[in-house]
């Protein structure tokens, strides 16, 4: 057989490379612009029948070179960069980056600043399992639960907006706090949310948790263990899936998250199933967490119940109609926009807990306008070199719902 | 006893004497420096070793210092003890015009990716990587971007005063 077809291609004079006719195994390529990839990366798959045998990824293909860019921007112009890491969390990139300033800088945040923070961060990290977890169902075959949980991302989308003016990439708030008050529109919205979110989050779980073609499907996928993930430099949701209880919030508080009453889900066999679960549970306990600091939020009086923002002249911004009226505001709005203001020289790092796991900001300042150097630790760029391990051996199809189950974001990966 | 700073510094010095210098702690985070040969020599020591246990590679990247002659080029290693919960950073310098350093991925397999993308940004050779080659970047790309001597701007720009704004 096969040498009826090499000696076909000999006299058609048709050139393959060494070797194509004779293997016995097909090489497949999963992606750049693949549905199921959810982004644009390349695996080079060799698979012998539906089995997979090895694979091969290949990323960077919406590199924009934000580290090298952020070496000629000042500090708050890098806060637009960073929108387009995790798009699926950005205000959690936001704020991890304006902490990462507000350490180099030494700015203290009033408390009720940093609860407004923990509300906006749980809700972006509320929206990025919500669809992680729903693209699992997708991509095990059910499109339901996608287009049922969207209208609640659509609803934080509209808290955002009423906080920041924009919905994806947020650009949400400023070095010291936010750039206005939460208004009432935002306080009202986030009612209706923790009023209706917990029924539909509790209809989305009934659908999938004892799915017995969800379980079927997703049990025993791309499991690794603890140990390993660890060594793939794991984190977030993916690493607690394989029973590690490692979560910045929790080890390395910021942001006042001791204040926060909440657990910390973990998984054992770190497969597909236990992934979704875990993510699933955070939802629940960032639901507690966002319910906690809103109460918190509540309970400040007078003029505390204003406050918004650090007291930093330095490099908060001031408000617009007192630069057009006042002289040192005018100023320091000038020197704020063209980079004028101290910036001590140091190196910081900086994490924050992201949707998919340690969001690091590794900032070395030498004293100018710009960092010297910036580089973010982004976690699914670390982690997903592990997905080669993860599917080997396994048919095509699981490897999609393991890929999905990742929670990889091209964004973050290529930066 | 407690995994203080201090301690891993006193630690480190009695294993590696006067080969680990600089030891500073710029918000909190002990940082010292190591010769670049010493660079496995020390992650096996701080993985290995019982009490220190740092067995996490949170993040490895490259620093350039163009004025710093002989030593151009910084790879910042981030180790984290996640039981004990303590993070240290440590750097090894080596010269632009040889930038061999021996490769982590022995040690820990995150390091693959992560010395993948420090050669493609700043070509530092890992010494031993398995498959080191650009990641991130086109492969026919014949120099390394983050390099300071590329810069982001045109050079050769007259449009903008650059005198008021110290830039």
């Amino acid at each position: 057989m096969t040498e009826d077809v090499l000696q076909h291609n000999r006299e058609q004079n048709i050139k393959l490379p060494d070797g194509s006719i004779e293997k016995q195994t097909t090489t497949l390529n999963l992606g750049p612009t693949h549905p199921a990839t959810h982004g644009v990366f390349q695996n080079i798959l060799e698979i012998d029948g539906e089995r997979i045998l090895s694979a091969e990824a290949t990323v960077g293909y919406i590199h924009r070179a934000f580290e090298k860019i952020a070496e000629r921007r000042p500090l708050y112009q890098i806060t637009p960069l960073t929108d387009r890491l995790n798009y699926c969390s950005s205000p959690i990139n936001n704020m991890g980056w304006h902490m990462t300033c507000e350490k180099l800088l030494g700015v203290q945040t009033p408390k009720r600043v940093d609860y407004l923070r923990v509300i906006i961060m749980e809700l972006a990290r509320i929206t990025d399992h919500l669809i992680c977890n729903s693209v699992i169902g997708v991509d095990a075959g059910a499109l339901s639960v996608f287009l049922y949980v969207m209208q609640y991302r659509e609803l934080v989308y509209e808290i955002y907006e009423e906080i920041c003016g924009s919905r994806l990439t947020t650009n949400i708030g400023r070095i010291g706090g936010f750039e206005r008050n939460f208004n009432a529109t935002a306080w009202q919205k986030l009612d209706k949310f923790l009023k209706e979110f917990p029924a539909a989050l509790k209809e989305f779980e009934n659908l999938l948790q004892r799915n017995r073609i969800f379980i079927d499907r997703t049990v025993g996928a791309g499991p690794i263990t603890g140990e390993r993930a660890l060594n793939y430099g794991f984190t977030g949701p993916n690493l607690r899936a394989s029973g590690v209880d490692y979560d910045v919030r929790v080890h390395t508080p910021y942001c006042s998250y001791q204040d926060f009453e909440f657990n910390i889900p973990v998984g054992t066999t770190g497969d597909v199933y236990d992934r979704w679960l875990v993510r699933n549970q955070e939802m629940w306990e960032s639901l507690k967490i966002i319910r906690q600091a809103y109460e918190k939020v509540q309970q400040f009086k007078g003029e505390e119940s204003e406050v918004y923002h650090a007291n930093v002249p330095e490099y908060y911004l001031p408000p617009k109609q007192d630069v057009y009226t006042k002289m040192e505001a005018l100023i320091w709005h000038f020197k704020i926009i063209m980079g004028e203001t101290e910036i001590p020289a140091g190196e910081v790092y900086h994490s924050v807990e992201g949707g998919n796991g340690e969001l690091g900001f590794y900032l070395i300042s030498d004293g100018g306008r710009s960092p010297y150097r910036l580089h973010f630790r982004r976690p699914c760029f670390i982690y997903y070199q592990a997905y080669p391990e993860l599917i080997k051996g396994s048919m095509l199809a699981d490897a999609v719902i393991i890929m999905s189950s990742l929670n990889l974001i091209a964004g973050e990966m290529d930066a | 006893m407690e995994l203080t700073n201090d301690h891993i510094k006193s630690r480190l010095v009695q294993k590696f004497g006067d080969e680990v210098t600089n030891f500073t702690e710029p918000y909190g985070m002990l940082t010292f420096e190591v010769p670049k040969e010493l660079n496995l020599k020390v992650l096996q020591f701080l993985y290995d070793d019982a009490e220190l246990r740092f067995q996490f590679l949170t993040d490895l990247q490259a620093v350039h210092y163009p004025d710093n002659k002989g030593k151009e080029l910084a790879v910042v290693y981030h180790l984290h003890n996640i039981r004990d919960n303590v993070r240290i950073r440590f750097k090894i310098y080596t010269a632009i015009e040889k930038p061999d350093v021996y490769t982590a991925t022995q040690l820990y397999a995150c390091a693959n990716w992560m010395e993948r993308e420090t050669y493609d940004f700043f070509g530092v050779n890992f010494v031993g990587h398995p498959n080191l080659k650009r990641i991130l970047n086109v492969d026919e790309m014949d120099y390394f971007p983050m390099r300071k001597e590329y810069p982001l701007e045109d050079q050769t720009r007259v449009d903008k005063d650059d005198e008021m704004f110290g830039r």
